[in-house]
């Protein structure tokens, strides 16, 4: 260990880890530690004071609505992929936190800390964005909600005020019917993604949504995703029209991404159709 | 000779693995010592400056040290006797001028490494920046900043080599220029680097326990660099986590912290972190061609012609100097392949980058790459199979032993065999109906070849000419039977990985007969052991196995004179093997021997040689030429063009290493070699920005392949032996590093060729495949 001196805090519950957040101290909350642990080491980042979330029981806890559940923030990746945990939508959860990194950075590492440190190719930020979960905030004025769309604000930056932390990620349920994809391109197992992409079409809540992901900013949602989705759209048009920005090998690794996270769709109304008939 | 089946050609179950797999190896990080205090370094932030001034923290001045503090200190000097090399100074810390990122600028000494790292960060540089070289081929410019006094340009050496060119050439029908590029990459190590130093008062020596290759060598460079005696310095390695070429080398840290450790009179320990690591020490391998190749219609190739220019970094590293890789570049260019003509010149060139180092392989990665990505182009050129195209102009087995363009003396072998088992095991004729039909994912599926041979082992009559600070001679060991029968060998060379507590003993094994079990390597410690130029270039198994077998030998004849007197019989009849002597009317073990001379010498006969049961004895091979393995490498690659990520979807080696000591161990070398050459071909990568800035500091931007990136690989061993070495064995560390890059590269040209492209550059990134497939032109 050679970070910079800190104070290091553990809070048992979010009420107690609130004031030491709130200054004058420069502190940080931590939960996994699986960002923040190397930029501590390489002194990039440089707090006074260190609020560990890890162990606080109301931010573990999972919180099941009619309509949506609540997950804790400091659940872990493992926890997710393991199962120890309800999903809401139709078993789409574990197969995204199975390749978040590697097993030992899943079993430390939380989705709110993902959320939180806001990485655009971070598996969590993309798909809560494009599942449309809204994030649950704590802080000094107490609880708000903001849908993930608007809480991550670009790279690396959120809504989140000083001495607020993610208390929860509120995911809306989904049916059996609705349709899911998620297509991620790493150069070797377990690094963040170069380019992603994720599809969902959910008729019973009328919602659809198609998002390019991992372009070094917040997921941007492509126009018109009901036509991307049914095949009236054209996807390279649509991801080259959204993201001018990108260098032509990263917007044609971006154009692959929605193309294939389209077709995965389209496989998985194949074998659905095929399952019924 | 040994029925037990220990000896030479035994894949015998590593004698170290128990104390590794169970975590019980001690490394530099395990080490710990009474009042030891720990050293981190303030490091350059930029690539090139002028030092105005350091100011120390107040109050604790005392715990941080500038060069102007490090009284009778001397600089690192690596000098070649090439002609023309231009001489420079690494200083331990920089005192005037910073030459590159992150080079030592003064050591910060406390109780623990984070309070060392806070005096860093304290303690305050004032420096005038100035314009950094940043790129090999911009560095010669007129006009670049210049890096060292007294240069009128920024080339460390400039060396060349050709015979018979402009007759090969003259009319040449079909000709082939390309350019390629290698990037630069960082050794990496499962340990990095790391220094414990203390004074021993009571042998009056300075002790540095450093994870190194070669502990004399760095004992020579600590005493020029603290103006010792060599008496009073010890170097020990303990074990070492993978070296690579890594740590041979003298660190500017290990002359810092010995100095440290003399000054304080207290224990010091630097650890070299990961970003240390990749940010300032570990360079290699960035290399750039400009190579045409010659040939006739009907497949004969003519002649060569290239320029080439390595990036050498900023100084010249000790004891292998700047030059080592350019001028071998100039001398191993042609490869396993007969040729009329061949010209070549190089350029060493210094830029603001840490020194190159040699990376296992060292020049002949990239010359395999620019060679064997030519030799594909030729042959699509005039219509032919490129395997067809090699075995037309490799060296074939009845030309053995071949004296080769660059008067290079190939040992044995059969180049062409190796070439034609691994175009049956791949069964190119079916890959290329496959290829035809498409895939039915959509990827292009491609096949690449690479064919290469590794001069290994290579001794005084190579290397006098560099008149580098390390020319090897003779190698000794030394070989002493305990009183239990078992032995003790002492070798100067040092085992970081290579299995040479194994693979000695073996040998061991081979010449007296005594179990493995009971061999012990001391190895690693200057104090303990003879001298040697260390673990290097492929050279253990030939150099420190023949080394070991003559003194065993040694020791075989007088184990036998006592035997002859036990056994009644002449020592000329005694055999040994299975831990006994065999006389023809009975057997005496080891242990009875061992307990008679040091036990009971009043059993000893008349006129028994009073030297004993332990022997020293100096090798060399029969020839010091060096050995030279080769290998066959084949890729066959899916390539997505929607990412332009490569898959491997199988990867095969046909190796000759000659006669293979342990077979087991042999595979594990090629295999592991083969990863990190899987690694330069397609994800191994440090870019620097304009300002001589490095871009991959963390492993999160700096790839390298894990498990799942590498392939199981299929190996198939020739075993041709030598003819210079003890048992025919041949150096083959290196080999399994040399040939992905190329066989990988033809591979991905292979599958891109329909689309009228082509990669010119490792690693091979998605970025660099799908640029590629935007500016092809299709058939």
């Amino acid at each position: 260990m050679k970070p910079a001196p800190f104070d290091l805090v553990p809070a048992m519950t979010a009420a107690e880890a609130l004031p030491h957040l709130a200054g004058p101290r420069e502190a940080k909350p931590v939960a996994g530690s699986q960002s923040l642990g190397p930029m501590l080491n390489l002194r990039v980042a440089r707090p006074e004071l260190l609020v560990d979330l890890s162990a606080c029981a109301d931010l573990r806890a999972v919180t099941e609505e009619d309509d949506a559940i609540l997950y804790g923030a400091a659940i872990t990746h493992a926890e997710f992929e393991d199962g120890a945990v309800p999903d809401a939508t139709p078993g789409w959860l574990a197969p995204i936190a199975r390749r978040i990194a590697y097993r030992a950075v899943r079993n430390r590492g939380t989705i709110g800390g993902s959320i939180a440190h806001a990485d655009p190719a971070a598996d969590w930020v993309v798909t809560m964005t494009g599942l449309g979960a809204s994030v649950r905030i704590l802080g000094p004025r107490g609880a708000r909600d903001l849908p993930m769309a608007e809480f991550v604000t670009g790279a690396l930056s959120t809504a989140l005020e000083p001495g607020e932390i993610i208390a929860a990620i509120r995911l809306p349920r989904r049916s059996a019917r609705a349709r899911w994809s998620y297509w991620k391109f790493c150069r070797k197992t377990g690094e963040f993604a170069k380019a992603s992409a994720c599809v969902l079409a959910d008729p019973d809540r009328g919602e659809h949504r198609v998002l390019a992901a991992a372009i070094e900013r917040a997921p941007v949602a492509l126009p018109d995703p009901q036509a991307l989705i049914e095949g009236r759209a054209d996807p390279r048009a649509a991801v080259e029209a959204a993201l001018p920005f990108l260098t032509p090998e990263r917007r044609a690794l971006q154009v692959t991404a929605t193309i294939r996270a389209l077709d995965a769709l389209d496989a998985l109304d194949a074998l659905r159709t095929g399952a019924s008939a | 000779m040994d029925s037990s089946g220990h000896g030479v050609g035994a894949s015998l179950r590593r004698l170290e693995d128990d104390r590794y797999l169970e975590g019980r190896g001690r490394f530099v990080g395990d080490i710990r010592m009474p009042g030891m205090l720990e050293v981190a370094f303030l490091r350059s932030p930029v690539a090139h400056a002028e030092i105005r001034g350091i100011a120390k923290p107040g109050g604790l001045e005392h715990q941080v040290f500038a060069a102007a503090d490090l009284t009778g200190v001397a600089g690192i000097r690596a000098d070649s006797g090439l002609p023309g090399f231009r001489s420079s100074v690494q200083p331990v810390l920089a005192h005037d001028r910073i030459r590159h990122v992150n080079e030592p600028i003064a050591a910060c000494v406390a109780e623990t490494r984070a309070r060392a790292e806070d005096l860093a960060d304290a303690t305050v540089l004032d420096f005038d920046t100035l314009p950094a070289v940043h790129d090999m081929l911009k560095a010669r410019d007129p006009g670049a900043p210049l890096l060292h006094p007294g240069w009128e340009e920024n080339v460390f050496l400039e060396s060349g080599f050709e015979a018979g060119f402009e007759a090969a050439t003259e009319g040449a029908p079909v000709k082939i220029r390309r350019q390629y590029r290698t990037a630069r990459q960082c050794m990496s190590p499962m340990e990095g680097r790391g220094v414990v130093a203390y004074m021993d008062e009571q042998a009056d020596q300075l002790v540095v326990i450093t994870s190194t290759q070669m502990p004399h060598i760095v004992r020579n460079g600590l005493a020029e660099c603290l103006g010792l005696d060599q008496g009073r310095i010890r170097v020990i390695a303990p074990d070492v986590g993978g070296g690579f070429g890594y740590k041979g080398i003298l660190l500017a840290e290990e002359v810092v912290l010995g100095w440290l450790a003399m000054h304080l009179r207290r224990p010091v320990r630097w650890i070299e972190d990961r970003r240390e690591q990749l940010a300032g020490n570990a360079n290699c391998r960035e290399h750039w061609y400009d190579i045409t190749g010659y040939a006739t219609p009907d497949g004969r190739l003519l002649a060569v012609d290239c320029e080439a220019v390595v990036d050498s970094g900023a100084y010249s590293a000790y004891p292998f100097s700047a030059c080592l890789e350019a001028a071998q570049v100039a001398s191993i260019l042609p490869g396993p392949y007969k040729m009329d003509g061949f010209r070549c010149r190089t350029w060493s060139v210094a830029t603001n980058k840490p020194a190159i180092l040699p990376y296992r392989g060292v020049a002949r990665t990239g010359v395999c790459f620019a060679m064997e990505l030519v030799m594909d182009d030729l042959a699509r050129e005039i219509g032919m199979e490129p395997a067809e195209f090699r075995r037309r102009n490799l060296v074939t087995g009845p030309e053995m032993p071949f004296v080769n363009i660059t008067n290079k003396i190939f040992d044995s072998g059969d180049y062409v065999e190796a070439l034609d088992r691994t175009v049956a095991a791949l069964d190119l004729p079916a890959l290329r109906a496959r290829q035809a039909a498409g895939e039915p994912d959509g990827r292009l599926m491609g096949v690449g070849l690479s064919i290469f041979c590794e001069q290994g082992a290579h001794g005084t009559s190579v290397y006098s000419g560099w008149g580098i600070p390390m020319v090897p001679g003779f190698e000794q060991a030394t070989a002493r039977m305990t009183p239990d029968g078992g032995l003790e060998l002492r070798v100067g060379v040092q085992s970081h990985g290579q299995s040479l507590e194994t693979t000695l003993a073996q040998i061991a094994n081979e010449v007296l007969g005594v179990e493995p079990r009971k061999v012990k390597l001391v190895h690693g410690d200057t104090a303990l052991t003879p001298y040697s130029t260390g673990t290097w270039g492929s050279r253990c198994i030939v150099m420190a196995g023949g080394a070991v077998a003559t003194a065993c030998e040694e020791l075989a004849g007088r184990v036998r004179k006592i035997a002859g007197t036990l056994l009644q019989a002449d020592p000329s009849e005694i055999l040994l093997g299975g831990g006994e002597a065999r006389g023809p009317s009975g057997s005496v073990p080891l242990s009875e021997i061992g307990k008679v001379w040091y036990h009971r010498p009043q059993d000893l006969p008349e006129g028994v040689d009073p030297a004993g049961l332990e022997a020293t004895k100096g090798y060399k091979t029969v020839r010091d030429t060096g050995t030279f393995s080769y290998a066959c490498h084949a890729a066959v690659v899916l390539v997505d063009p929607g990412t332009g990520a490569v898959e491997i979807e199988q990867y095969r080696i046909t190796e000759d290493g000659g006669v293979l000591v342990n077979p087991m161990v042999v595979d594990g070398q090629v295999r592991g070699g083969a990863a990190q050459g899987i690694g330069t071909a397609l994800y191994e990568e440090m870019p620097y920005d304009g300002e001589g800035q490095p871009l991959a500091t963390t492993l999160a931007e700096y790839l390298l392949p894990g498990a799942d990136e590498v392939p199981a690989i299929p190996i198939d061993h020739m075993e041709t032996p030598s003819p210079i070495s003890r048992f025919g064995q041949k150096g083959i560390g290196e080999s399994g590093a040399i040939g992905p890059p190329a066989a990988i590269g033809n591979a991905v040209n292979d599958a891109l060729r329909p689309f009228g492209a082509a990669i010119a550059q490792v690693p091979i990134t998605p970025e660099r495949v799908l640029a590629a497939l935007a500016m092809g032109e299709p058939a």
